[in-house]
């Protein structure tokens, strides 16, 4: 670089040029710098506050954590209640709810790779799936309190998980669609060469190669609907009482936090926060287990 | 033989009948499905459309003793938190899709990417019990007392940061709702930008292009509608939100003229009002005709996310 400005140093104007260069490209890589450095604070932002969110779970929750969490059901203030109910009712609605998505979600995710391609019905099944998927959830909490609330007579369990499995379906649908439509076209027309029907071809071959997707979504839909509140709330409503009936309001973690944080007694603020955690870490601990499946497959 | 031949292909045929006509039918119930919760939806809203008509969505009252409902006011605060929501989320979330996709080192790519992506999957009412436990404080005692001091005095936009510093509000449901929706954004742009294809990127560093450079010449031209949807799904993620902003809104049903000022969402006053309104009473009806605004309002901006992302990107 010297020599090319001592080479040219009987050129006044080219000198000028060049340092005019330098301070423009001084310029240039220093706003460069500056966004970056922007870019870093702002990814430090974004981890501090997961971080932030995780240590206020555990300093809050942790020392709460005891046997009786597990095994007594809901009491009233000041009587050393658990959260069992409430966590039986989790299992049971996010269990039922997903038995019951799944199956759908699977038949339209198959129904959109391998029947639907291009079609115009497929486009629209595949458009209002995907709106599905970010719509508001206390919205489907509500259409379920019209649908089967309102006219079956009363705040019931089995509601409350036909509404997960309306948030289920599309996740499922997603997942599907796309792990199906990664499966080679070789390997179908292997089993198509085999004279295998086209239904066996997808049920015994791509279902197969395509499972560890297919297990992610799942996952993925179990972790979603077992932190939803706001459909429990017009629908399965919460029980405070031990109950298994379907038939019957029943208690859900996530709900249970809702009332209990909400409330004025130490200890039932105290009992959310062990459910905060335990749904939290559940939740997370399910999302990671999906990528680490998922990884696998590949 | 032949007659064997024709049975295995008879059997073949039904059973791919059976089974094709299986998912067709789970297709179109997807469809069906979405016009059952919008038609469920206007019809439980009827009542309070009939009897208040346009007037609905212009009146600020919800005066459950008189029976007189509005939805200016819930519609009001839905749409001011999530827009504030978009405004501080937005440069954050492209921060971080720029880093994860222009500057961090191979190896830590994937583990940051995950935990952003963690912050998805982390349950709204924990976002909410987070908010008004940590937050709220932190507003009321550090943060709002500053504002009202320093910004507050300002002419113009003063009025804005004035009020009592209760911690909750307008602009506190605002910044939760940001935290929410920032990893749905940031996820979203990181994977538009990694569909850029890198001859681009490559001929404008041969050019002597910064890092900067060619990000805002390169990535984000070649990218710009697929980054608008993905800002549009934060919308559209915002504006239902319901556990969360109940916690932190202060749940008033009055139009904050204030950013530290009270309010409420659809999502958050039905979640709340919703409780103590009887079954077929005109209460009910009005908080499902709030479900129905809602969903329209979230469908429009859905649908344009969709359209918009649906060419660069599977999403």
């Amino acid at each position: 670089m010297s020599a090319t400005l001592s080479s040219h140093s009987t050129l006044p104007g080219a000198i000028k040029n060049l340092n005019v260069a330098k301070a423009l490209g001084r310029r240039r890589s220093r706003a460069s710098t500056v966004v970056k450095a922007l870019c870093v604070l702002a990814t430090l932002i974004g981890l501090a506050l997961l971080a932030s969110i995780l240590l206020t779970l555990i300093v809050r929750g942790f020392g709460g954590i005891g046997l009786g969490v597990f095994t007594e059901v809901t009491k009233p203030p000041g009587s050393n209640g658990g959260l069992l109910n409430a966590i039986v009712g989790s299992l049971i609605q996010t269990v039922i709810g997903v038995a019951i998505g799944t199956p759908v979600g699977l038949l339209v995710g198959t129904y959109l790779a391998e029947y639907a391609r291009g079609s115009t019905l497929g486009n629209a099944v595949r458009f209002v799936s995907d709106v599905l998927l970010s719509a508001p959830s206390i919205l489907i909490g509500l259409f379920i309190y019209q649908l089967v609330v309102a006219p079956f007579g009363g705040f019931s369990g089995i509601a409350g998980c036909i509404a997960l499995a309306v948030i289920v379906i599309p996740i499922v649908v997603r997942t599907t669609e796309d792990m199906l439509s990664l499966i080679p076209v070789a390997m179908r027309e292997a089993a198509m060469a085999l004279g295998a029907p086209k239904w066996k071809m997808i049920v015994q071959v791509c279902y197969r190669a395509a499972k560890d997707g297919i297990v992610t979504g799942v996952l993925l839909a179990v972790a979603r609907v077992a932190g939803e509140t706001a459909p429990l709330l017009f629908t399965s409503l919460g029980n405070l009482n031990w109950s298994l009936s379907l038939t019957k309001p029943m208690a859900s973690l996530p709900v249970t936090i809702y009332q209990y944080a909400g409330s004025a007694f130490d200890d039932w603020v105290q009992l959310a926060w062990v459910g905060a955690l335990l749904i939290t870490f559940g939740v997370l601990a399910i999302n990671i287990l999906a990528r680490v499946v998922l990884r696998g497959g590949k | 033989m032949q007659q064997a031949r024709r049975t295995a292909s008879r059997g073949a045929n039904l059973g791919d009948f059976v089974f094709a006509s299986l998912t067709r039918i789970a297709g179109v119930f997807v469809l069906v499905l979405l016009g059952a919760i919008i038609v469920t939806l206007f019809i439980g809203g009827l009542p309070a459309f009939e009897k208040f008509g346009v007037g609905f969505l212009t009146s600020t009252d919800w005066d459950p003793v008189q029976e007189v409902y509005g939805a200016a006011v819930p519609v009001f605060g839905t749409v001011v938190t999530a827009v504030l929501a978009l405004i501080v989320s937005v440069p954050l979330a492209f921060g971080i899709a720029f880093y994860l996709t222009e500057l961090a080192p191979q190896w830590l790519r994937r583990p940051v990417g995950t935990a952003i992506e963690l912050l998805a999957a982390v349950p709204s009412i924990i976002y909410g019990m987070w908010g008004f436990f940590v937050i709220v404080p932190i507003m009321a005692q550090y943060i709002q007392p500053a504002v009202i001091d320093s910004v507050g005095e300002l002419p113009l936009i003063g009025p804005l940061f004035g009020g009592p510093a209760f911690g909750t509000g307008i602009l506190t449901a605002a910044l939760i709702l940001a935290v929410m929706i920032i990893p749905f954004i940031a996820a979203t742009m990181r994977d538009v930008f990694l569909t850029v294809p890198p001859v681009f990127k490559e001929s404008a560093y041969g050019l002597g292009c910064t890092t900067w450079e060619v990000m805002r010449s390169i990535v984000i031209p070649y990218t710009r509608t697929s980054v608008v949807g993905g800002i549009m799904l934060g919308l559209g993620r915002a504006l239902g939100e319901t556990m969360a902003v109940t916690f932190v809104i202060g749940n008033t049903n009055r139009i904050a003229t204030t950013l530290f000022g009270p309010g409420n969402t659809i999502a958050s006053l039905v979640a709340l009002e919703f409780p103590e309104s009887q079954s077929g009473s005109l209460k009910l009806s009005a908080l499902l005709a709030l479900g129905f605004i809602l969903f329209v309002i979230s469908f429009i901006v859905l649908a344009i996310s969709r359209v918009l992302l649906r060419p660069r990107l599977k999403v």
